[in-house]
């Protein structure tokens, strides 16, 4: 233990988790407060509202789902590299055990609005009511029950049994975490694949695509990777952990950023997206056809360029890893695209009628553009075209808040380092070759 | 520790046995000196006076990755990274034209023979399609980056290497187990038979001998 001991920094968080919580959190409270409200006085539906509320619920979430995911992955590997920074991935994977009082509105909004079709489906639709079994509301309850349950457990077992082996340094503790571990990666894998599936997809119960699950987990790698290199970076910058994470562990960071959230997030994007274009079928190509139109094809490419290439050929090299002042400011940007992946992800309607009314795809073109839906009248711009509103960046800045400010207090009397973990010298003894 | 100026090392001095035999034998030439250290922290150091001093032709040979090895010797960074990067832009652009010729192009070619790209319509998507593109350019690009990788990696180690000077000496075999050598090359400007030796000796080397080539 003569490397762990060398070390002279502040390794607690101290009174700044309870600062994180009266700057962070309750301004993060106020603003989705602001958003509700700014609902009720406005012509907003609350189905458009809880729209961007879920984009704003799934951003968090699967930075608390990636901080699981990465803490369940190196115990399973039995990493000895990233002992340094598993605490903060411990923590906001710990999140998960109170996120469920977030996702409430959600729960709600599935009775009380039309924010998820199957819960209102009318008695000729033959298809819907066939996917009944599975998507009604109490069955959907119970399923959510049981994700939270699960989540909140596992995240409770490793961040319990961590901060316990910093008082002991009992080895044995390690070998648990690690049996463990086998079985919660796949536990894991199941819930979070039938979570989105139950809480994005079903947003349009009458599309599919089996790459859905994957798709929302390379992204919520994407999302806490970058927020892991953040908040290592901050804790660092308030003068805490200043020895024992270095660039070293900043590189690999990096890399795991560049594996998991940008290449594996393009491999996967790319391969739902060919797969419905080039079989063509009408009920898989219209969830992609309103996203190739007017604002949303904006945001399409956007993420092309701004989550894939851009991202690529900054951390291709080795060096802007190891560039502990640029790796930050690339997350940063990271985490905004991450917003309007989940944004693109959750948003947009699915154009059915618009696509029913017309024959081929240049006069879909032209309808979007200038027609107008014969049933109610209002043009099919005014329905299907992006429309930020204020209140959406209010959910994501207040959702956001709140977990990351909240984030610090369950781990406020413990080290910001695992620091009885047997491993802990070699992690930061270090270097990449 | 023993004292450089005196010229008098306590260290063991020899020279493999067929060196000796065959020392006046204009025909066999000095590879380098071999010197030998007992710890991962002597090569180190060694290593560092090594570099200062100015030679550019040598290595260390260890039984496993001695860390911060590399910025003791003073060896900069690899250029096979640009390499690669070369590499797979290269399958990049060859997945491209391929499938742009072989598709969307209506021209003949010379490839060895004469070949004639067509526009070929599949499913009724346009001839020059976007979307399917990539599978065959990311695979290309792969292809050439990995295997560009391990074979420019062998031709910068200049491997295979079937021979090695070292190979001769006995005392080399403990490299692979619990000794780690320093070797300078006969052919480093620095290099003087008898400076270099003594230099060797003055790092704490526990022995050095004499490599033939």
């Amino acid at each position: 233990m003569t490397t762990t001991e060398r070390c002279n920094e502040n390794r607690q968080l101290g009174d700044l988790a309870a600062r994180a919580v009266v700057f962070i959190a309750l301004p993060g409270a106020l603003l989705v407060a602001l958003g509700i409200l700014m609902t009720f006085k406005s012509d907003l539906t609350w189905e458009r509202f809880l729209r961007g509320y879920v984009a704003a619920f799934c951003f968090v979430l699967t930075i608390c789902l990636g901080g699981l995911f990465f803490t369940i992955l190196q115990h399973l590997s039995r990493a000895g590299w990233s002992v340094a920074v598993r605490r903060v991935a411990e923590a906001l994977a710990a999140n998960l055990r109170w996120i469920w009082i977030l996702f409430i509105p959600i729960a709600i909004g599935m009775y009380k609005t039309h924010l998820y079709e199957w819960t209102h489906v009318p008695p000729d639709d033959e298809l819907l009511g066939n996917k009944e079994i599975f998507l009604n509301p109490t069955f959907w309850m119970i399923r959510a029950a049981f994700y939270f349950a699960v989540w909140g457990g596992l995240a409770h077992f490793f961040l319990r049994n961590s901060i316990a082996q910093d008082a002991d340094g009992d080895p044995k503790t390690t070998l648990r975490m690690a049996r463990v571990a086998a079985p919660a990666m796949i536990v894991y894998a199941l819930t979070q694949s039938f979570a989105v599936i139950d809480w994005v997809m079903s947003l349009e119960p009458k599309w599919f695509s089996t790459m859905f699950g994957v798709y929302f987990f390379a992204a919520s790698c994407f999302g806490f990777l970058a927020t892991l290199i953040l908040v290592c970076y901050l804790l660092q910058r308030s003068g805490r952990v200043t020895e024992s994470i270095t660039a070293e562990h900043y590189q690999d960071m990096g890399k795991f950023l560049f594996a998991f959230g940008v290449v594996f997030w393009a491999y996967i994007a790319y391969s739902q997206y060919m797969l419905i274009w080039y079989a063509d079928i009408p009920e898989e190509t219209t969830w992609f056809i309103v996203r190739q139109l007017g604002g949303w094809r904006g945001l399409s490419i956007l993420l092309i360029l701004g989550h894939f290439v851009g991202p690529f050929l900054l951390l291709l090299s080795r060096h802007p890893k190891r560039w502990t002042n640029v790796l930050p400011a690339i997350c940063v940007w990271m985490l905004f695209i991450h917003f309007i992946d989940m944004y693109w992800l959750v948003l947009p309607e699915y154009p059915a009628e618009l696509v029913a009314s017309v024959s081929t795809y240049p006069q879909l073109i032209e309808a979007f553009e200038n027609g107008i839906d014969p049933a109610t009248g209002i043009p099919w711009l005014a329905r299907y075209d992006m429309h930020p509103h204020l209140a959406d960046a209010c959910c994501l800045l207040g959702l956001a808040g709140i977990v990351l400010g909240l984030t610090g207090l369950s781990v406020r009397n413990a080290s910001l380092i695992p620091i009885g973990d047997p491993r802990l010298p070699e992690s930061l003894a270090f270097e990449n070759f | 520790m023993n004292d450089p100026g005196t010229g008098v090392a306590p260290a063991t001095h020899e020279t493999s046995q067929s060196s000796a035999q065959r020392s006046d034998d204009e025909s066999v030439r000095l590879y380098g000196l071999l010197a030998e250290f007992e710890t991962p922290a002597a090569i180190y150091a060694a290593a560092e006076r090594v570099r200062d001093a100015g030679y550019r032709w040598w290595d260390c040979h260890t039984p496993f990755p001695v860390h911060g090895l590399d910025r003791a010797m003073g060896i900069r960074n690899t250029i096979l990274p640009w390499l690669v990067l070369g590499a797979g832009a290269t399958g990049t652009m060859i997945g491209f034209v391929l499938q742009w010729f072989t598709n969307a192009a209506s021209f003949d070619l010379w490839a060895f023979v004469w070949v004639r790209g067509y526009e070929f319509l599949v499913s009724g998507k346009p001839i020059l399609s976007g979307p399917v593109y990539p599978i065959v350019m990311f695979e290309l690009t792969i292809l050439l980056a990995a295997v560009g990788c391990v074979v420019m990696m062998f031709g910068l180690n200049k491997l295979p290497m079937l021979y090695h000077p070292c190979f001769k000496s006995e005392r080399f075999r403990r490299a692979s187990d619990d000794r780690f050598f320093i070797v300078i090359e006969a052919r480093d400007p620095k290099f003087y038979r008898h400076k270099t030796e003594a230099f060797l000796d003055s790092l704490g080397a526990t022995a050095v001998e004499e490599l033939e080539s």
